[in-house]
């Protein structure tokens, strides 16, 4: 268990940078989680914690040690792979024993800590089955269970669930979450999975074309995103150009007249989550902002109805109802009012 | 209806057909071979006057047979042993490694494979003398020459063989031995060489026999009163034509046979190959 320090690493191959100039501080015991789309730099930025990518500058630090110049071997990292990567000529066993055969852990001690680390990710009865005989949630969890058992400084996850099957990865997800908050053990984990990012992380990065965007609580990034990549990429939003034209008023491309909240003058987009944007009755109270629309398409979910609404020529929103007897929902075609509050949409401005 | 599936059949029967003819052309000259060696009289002829087991009596008696055997069994051994210590290096670095010249040097391993034997056997000919003129050294006909040559022969099954295994491997798999605390080295020998052994063994397989009857190459390459059993057989048929050369035949074939299924049994080749 170790506090990870990564200060101004930058990694270039030629003139790209897969990772530009990236500073992180993970707590001890804390669980975070490296979120972008493919290509962001996120996976070379767990490389580089790992040890397989040598950073062309920037430092890693574990515990306070400086370890950028330590090979893999000698990190005490453990490691998930995407595709999971065990051992096929070895037993479950021995794949579990190999880190502590490395490590020159007495004999006498290994069956022991071996039966120890296979219980703790509830498979102690498949010890003697070879990989290619246990199915992928299976493997997943003794790709797990080698990986804690010569307790790691640090453990690193690489998209571990992405080959599990949906229904699978959401027990998964809140197993491994649970295992790590028990061990205490400092994690980083890596995926492209927004809903498992919010799932598992105690804080985001949110990363693209090599850089963080910005780090927090799932809170922070979804009430609070820093710039229009991360309201869109975490959650959805509507996004809606124009300008604003004076302190507190906001003109969009389709010439609606829209308040909102902070801002200066200049060109800006509004940022608006689907779900905080009312459908309003007739009796409704008043909100700041109340467009009269027409439902073009309309998705229902199961928990929740889509509606896209047009309320110019120029803008089409999305609104998420919750889907409850008592509100009916509106049939494609007809006209609907929409409300918000101007604190409600956020504002990107360059 | 009716049509469609008188199509399949008409096309199940082709592809039935077209495998028994295959399987006959491969199969009819080993039957051919091993039915002759059975023969009683010394000129082959059709139908046998009867059948005899004194064609193989006869061939432990022959020096040239048995020696050839020795030689040939000598030669193929250390080749193979020689041919996998350069050819498993070799395919690890050009699998694992990037440099200019790459493509270059695969193709250059593997043309001992594409060049007709013959080619090659004259061009060692033609270099072992020079090199003996330059040198001094006597690598003419000399036994070290020989194993030299047949060396070429095994480097392109391991290099083909070896690199099949490497790329068909999750590259995951070393880089977690290594988070796990293995160097280099260890790496290596702990799990990639246990996952390139089918095809270690495969290339030692077919190296081994494409080395024991290799015929054309090892005729400018043997000295005098040195042959390999290949030579041996061509010798003998130089002279007589009786079934003892079907008798060494069938040997030869149940002692390749025998190597393979000893060899399958610890290793899947078919896995491999």
């Amino acid at each position: 268990m170790a506090r990870l320090q990564l200060t101004n690493v930058t990694k270039r191959y030629g003139e790209m940078k897969a990772v530009d100039d990236v500073s992180l501080d993970v707590a001890n015991g804390e669980f975070l989680v490296l979120l972008g789309p493919s290509g962001c730099g996120k996976t070379t930025t767990l490389r580089t914690i790992a040890g397989f990518v040598e950073p062309t500058s920037g430092s890693v630090r574990l515990d306070g040690k400086d370890v950028t110049d330590l090979p893999p071997w000698k990190r005490n990292a453990g490691l998930v792979f995407q595709s999971y990567a065990l051992f096929p000529h070895l037993t479950v066993s021995q794949n579990v024993a190999f880190g502590l055969e490395m490590r020159k852990i007495p004999k006498a001690d290994m069956p022991a800590r071996i039966a120890e680390a296979l219980r703790l990710v509830r498979l102690d009865h498949l010890g003697e089955r070879l990989p290619r005989q246990l199915s992928g949630g299976q493997q997943q969890r003794v790709a797990l269970a080698r990986a804690l058992v010569f307790r790691p400084d640090i453990l690193l996850l690489d998209e571990p669930l992405s080959n599990l099957d949906a229904k699978l990865r959401q027990d998964v997800r809140v197993e491994i979450r649970e295992l790590q908050r028990k061990l205490g053990l400092t994690t980083v984990m890596v995926t492209h999975d927004q809903e498992e990012a919010l799932t598992m992380a105690d804080r985001l990065v949110v990363m693209s074309e090599g850089r963080i965007r910005q780090i927090g609580t799932q809170h922070d990034l979804y009430e609070r995103p820093a710039d229009r990549f991360v309201a869109d990429f975490v959650g959805r939003s509507n996004f809606i150009d124009g300008t604003i034209e004076a302190p507190g008023r906001f003109r969009s491309g389709g010439g609606l007249e829209i308040a909102c909240g902070e801002g200066r003058t200049g060109t800006a987009t509004l940022a608006l989550r689907p779900e905080r944007v009312a459908v309003l009755g007739s009796d409704a109270a008043a909100t700041d902002n109340r467009f009269e629309g027409r439902v073009e398409f309309l998705s229902y979910l199961g928990a929740a109805i889509d509606l896209h609404v047009r309320i110019s020529h120029a803008e089409r929103v999305i609104v998420q109802l919750p889907n409850r007897p008592e509100n009916a929902p509106p049939k494609i075609g007809d006209a609907v009012n929409l409300g918000w509050n101007r604190e409600t949409a956020r504002v990107f401005q360059d | 209806m009716t049509g469609r599936i008188g199509m399949r059949m008409l096309g199940r029967l082709a592809l039935n057909g077209a495998a028994t003819l295959s399987m006959a052309y491969l199969l009819l000259p080993l039957f051919f071979v091993t039915w002759l060696a059975f023969f009683a009289q010394e000129i082959p002829s059709f139908p046998p006057d009867g059948y005899s087991l004194k064609w193989f009596r006869a061939v432990p008696g022959n020096d040239r047979f048995v020696s050839g055997f020795i030689l040939s069994l000598q030669v193929a051994s250390i080749a193979t042993l020689l041919g996998i210590s350069i050819g498993v290096p070799a395919a690890v670095c050009l699998v694992r490694m990037k440099f200019t010249g790459r493509e270059l040097v695969s193709s250059l391993l593997l043309l001992p494979l594409v060049v007709p034997g013959i080619v090659l056997g004259i061009a060692l000919y033609v270099f072992h003398v020079e090199t003996e003129i330059l040198t001094e050294i006597p690598i003419l006909g000399s036994i070290g020459g020989l194993i030299a040559g047949h060396v070429l022969i095994v480097i392109p099954w391991t290099v083909r063989l070896v690199t099949a295994s490497l790329v068909g491997m999750d590259r995951a798999i070393e880089e977690a031995a290594q988070s796990l605390g293995a160097d280099r080295f260890t790496t290596f020998r702990r799990i990639t060489l246990p996952s390139i052994l089918p095809g270690m063994v495969a290339a030692a397989m077919f190296g081994f026999i494409s080395s024991f009857g290799n015929l054309e190459m090892s005729l400018f390459l043997v000295g005098p009163g040195r042959t390999t059993l290949p030579i041996a057989i061509l010798q003998y048929l130089e002279w007589k034509i009786d079934p003892t050369i079907a008798a060494v035949s069938v040997l030869q074939i149940l002692f390749i046979g025998v190597a393979m299924l000893l060899t399958d049994r610890f290793v899947k080749i078919s896995r491999v190959v």
